[in-house]
């Protein structure tokens, strides 16, 4: 994982309450076994017709918002199953960021896991900034040491957890962090009771 | 100590390192269920980075998502479907995992096949690779869904990092209205909460409502926590738990079973511990009721019409309902039960177990479906579909002009061939109504089992209280 220090990009603005894991990556295209390759699928059924073509409307299409790196969209985002196909796929396009009022517990916990940075920001400050955004030549800045969210006429404060954090501007592998704990977890697995089920 | 919820009892006994406030705790997973579709890439991880799976016992493994429902003789000719099926069956063969794979008769949806086996067991921590793992909460267990890097995580370590989540009871009390189910109820709190307002919650389903429920409703309840945002939800442990595990293949027995039911009992939530939300619904107050949108919490009672965006004062709400009629194809105003259906699905990890299909076959005997329904059954596991068998209920599935196929998860999220059509309108018992979720621009209204059969019937939603 890549540690995270200051994203500097284009945001795309999605402005929809509750988009969930299906809309964010329809099902059919799960079936890879590859961790990669899964941008092309994105918002798939809002970016493309029936016979494939593509929605010349919907935001990412817009040859103006082609290189966008920071979502801004709406509460309740990533609500649905927990799939990481989701944030593998908006990371895959070449976003680094999402920016919403609020999000789904496992999604939100996804993107931490895989280093692309969910950002909680008031519906009111989310709203601003997708005005801005509206603009596509308007550039974001996000500061994870400060967290801080500027852009033109726009400055905002975000909370993150510290640990949280620490991990994602470290780039820190989780499991290599609780692998130094095993003398624990050996510990732990010694006074397990002996009526909990085993499969083998 | 001070009294404590079912979920902070349980959490407790499973710390294998402290966070001390700062850090996550570090919880145990006693039981970590593994499924095709969010394993794969795990897996490659894992040996990656030379690491191994540290305990092959505590895991399970079955194919479900997209297994073909149909003509399994003929192998599964979806190529990309089979890649992922036999990846699953290569990494269990090779990490020593037990897998039901797709000849065996104990496979079946994974959230299915875990209770079934009796290897969901009060007071347990379990996770798998899917947002419907709280289907196991039912039992009085801790249970959640998690993505692939936790999946990995867990493969690798039988632990994951987590912080600690709030507590809401849910308390349903009273009388269940006849022809009103345990879907019912779940789709009734959702409505009430709204699909984010679990969100940062373990629930915990109570009251006398919740304690006479079977087993089934009880994980049909527990299944949807996720579709109302909370991870887990959970309903304590009690004699139906109890009744329900004995002699199962997993259960303890013996002295480990007295054993493990004094601890079972001990997990349950203690008088006077506090939750940080309280939420109460009387059971005279919930109806059978049916989605109109795209989302769980879109739902009206089937006496109910198709709702007016202008009802909603929030903007991004009335923005989402508009959407959902343009989609749904649905005008504002039009009575529920005026709503004419295309297809019927029963099935999924919601509805798909042997008393919602005994419940739908009660209500079928001797009818005819709807010419113009396609409608179709796919049980919950190959046990599931074999103790139906044994009672008859295909026959009276079939007779009425229902398919029967084989178990999987199917058109609940359509990975396998079975979709809807685009514009083909659907009843169906599973657990999300998302835009595309059956099939693109299909158009999915929830309900409860004995509702999808009244419906498969009349070609239309009725009122399944006065329907005979």
């Amino acid at each position: 994982m890549e540690p995270i220090s200051v994203i500097t990009g284009q945001m795309a603005p999605l402005p929809r309450a509750n988009v969930d894991t299906d809309a964010i990556i329809p099902k059919q295209y799960l079936k890879r076994v590859e961790r990669s390759g899964f941008g092309p699928f994105l918002f798939y059924e809002w970016a493309y017709d029936q016979e494939g073509e593509p929605i010349p409307g919907f935001i990412l299409n817009q040859p103006a918002y082609a290189a966008a790196e920071v979502l801004v969209s709406g509460p309740n985002f990533g609500s649905g199953s927990s799939r990481e196909h989701a944030p593998w796929s908006i990371e895959d396009r070449g976003f680094q960021a999402i920016i919403a009022p609020s999000f789904a517990d496992i999604f939100y916990n996804n993107c931490i896991n895989i280093g692309l940075l969910p950002i909680t920001l008031t519906d009111e400050q989310v709203a601003t900034l997708t005005d801005i955004a509206n603009d596509p030549d308007n550039v974001v800045t996000i500061d994870l040491e400060k967290q801080t969210v500027t852009t033109v006429g726009f400055e905002a404060h975000f909370d993150i957890d510290a640990f949280v954090k620490h991990r994602l501007s470290k780039g820190l592998d989780n499991i290599a962090l609780t692998l130094t704990h095993g003398e624990a977890i050996d510990t732990y697995e010694e006074t397990r009771p002996g009526f909990k089920p085993a499969l083998s | 100590m001070a009294p404590r919820t079912m979920y902070e009892k349980i959490w407790d006994d499973h710390v294998v390192r402290s966070g001390g406030g700062s850090e996550p705790d570090l919880l145990y997973i006693d039981l970590h269920l593994v499924h095709e579709v969010t394993s794969p890439q795990a897996f490659e991880s894992l040996e990656l980075t030379n690491r191994k799976v540290r305990r092959p016992d505590l895991t399970l493994a079955t194919v479900d998502h997209g297994v073909p429902t149909e003509g399994r003789a003929l192998g599964i000719k979806d190529p990309l479907s089979k890649k992922q099926i036999d990846t699953l069956v290569a990494n269990c063969k090779k990490h020593n995992i037990e897998l039901y794979d797709i000849s065996d008769i104990r496979q079946g949806i994974v959230h299915v096949i875990g209770p079934e086996q009796g290897v969901t067991q009060p007071g347990m921590t379990i996770v798998c690779g899917d947002s419907h793992t709280s289907t196991h909460g039912a039992f009085g267990a801790l249970a959640f869904g998690i993505g692939t890097s936790e999946v990995e995580h867990v493969l690798a370590t039988q632990t994951l990092p987590q912080s600690r989540p709030r507590s809401m009871a849910v308390n349903v009390n009273g009388e269940l209205p006849t022809g009103v189910t345990a879907k019912d109820i779940i789709l009734g709190i959702i409505n009430r909460i709204g699909v984010a307002g679990g969100t940062g919650y373990v629930i915990e389903y109570r009251g006398s409502t919740i304690d006479s429920l079977s087993m089934a409703g009880r994980m049909t309840i527990c299944n949807m926590s996720i579709e109302g945002g909370a991870r887990a939800g959970m309903i304590a442990p009690d004699e139906t738990t109890f009744e329900y595990l004995k002699g199962r293949n997993y259960a303890p027995a013996g002295d480990k079973w007295d054993r493990a039911v004094e601890y079972w009992e001990s997990v349950r939530t203690d008088p006077g511990a506090t939750f940080d939300v309280e939420i109460d619904i009387d059971a005279a107050d919930l109806a059978p009721y049916v989605s109109w949108g795209t989302n769980p919490a879109q739902t009206v009672p089937v006496t109910g019409s198709v709702p007016n965006p202008s009802e909603f004062d929030d903007p991004l709400e009335r923005d989402a309902a508009e959407r959902a009629l343009v989609y749904m194809d649905l005008e504002a105003g039009t009575p529920i039960m005026d709503v004419p259906l295309d297809r019927v699905f029963f099935g999924s990890c919601t509805n798909g177990r042997i008393e919602d299909l005994r419940a739908g076959a009660r209500l079928l005997a001797g009818k005819k479906i709807h010419p113009e329904v396609h409608a179709m059954v796919v049980p919950g596991s190959g046990l599931v579909k074999m103790q139906a068998e044994e009672e008859g209920l295909d026959l009276i599935f079939k007779e009425a002009g229902f398919e029967w196929r084989e178990p999987g998860c199917s058109m609940c999220l359509g990975m396998n061939p079975d979709i809807l059509m685009p514009g083909e309108r659907c009843a169906s018992t599973s657990n999300r109504n998302f835009e595309g979720r059956q099939g693109r621009n299909g158009r999915t209204h929830l309900v409860s089992p004995e509702m999808a059969v009244a419906a498969a019937v009349e070609g239309h939603f009725v009122d399944v209280r006065e329907w005979v």
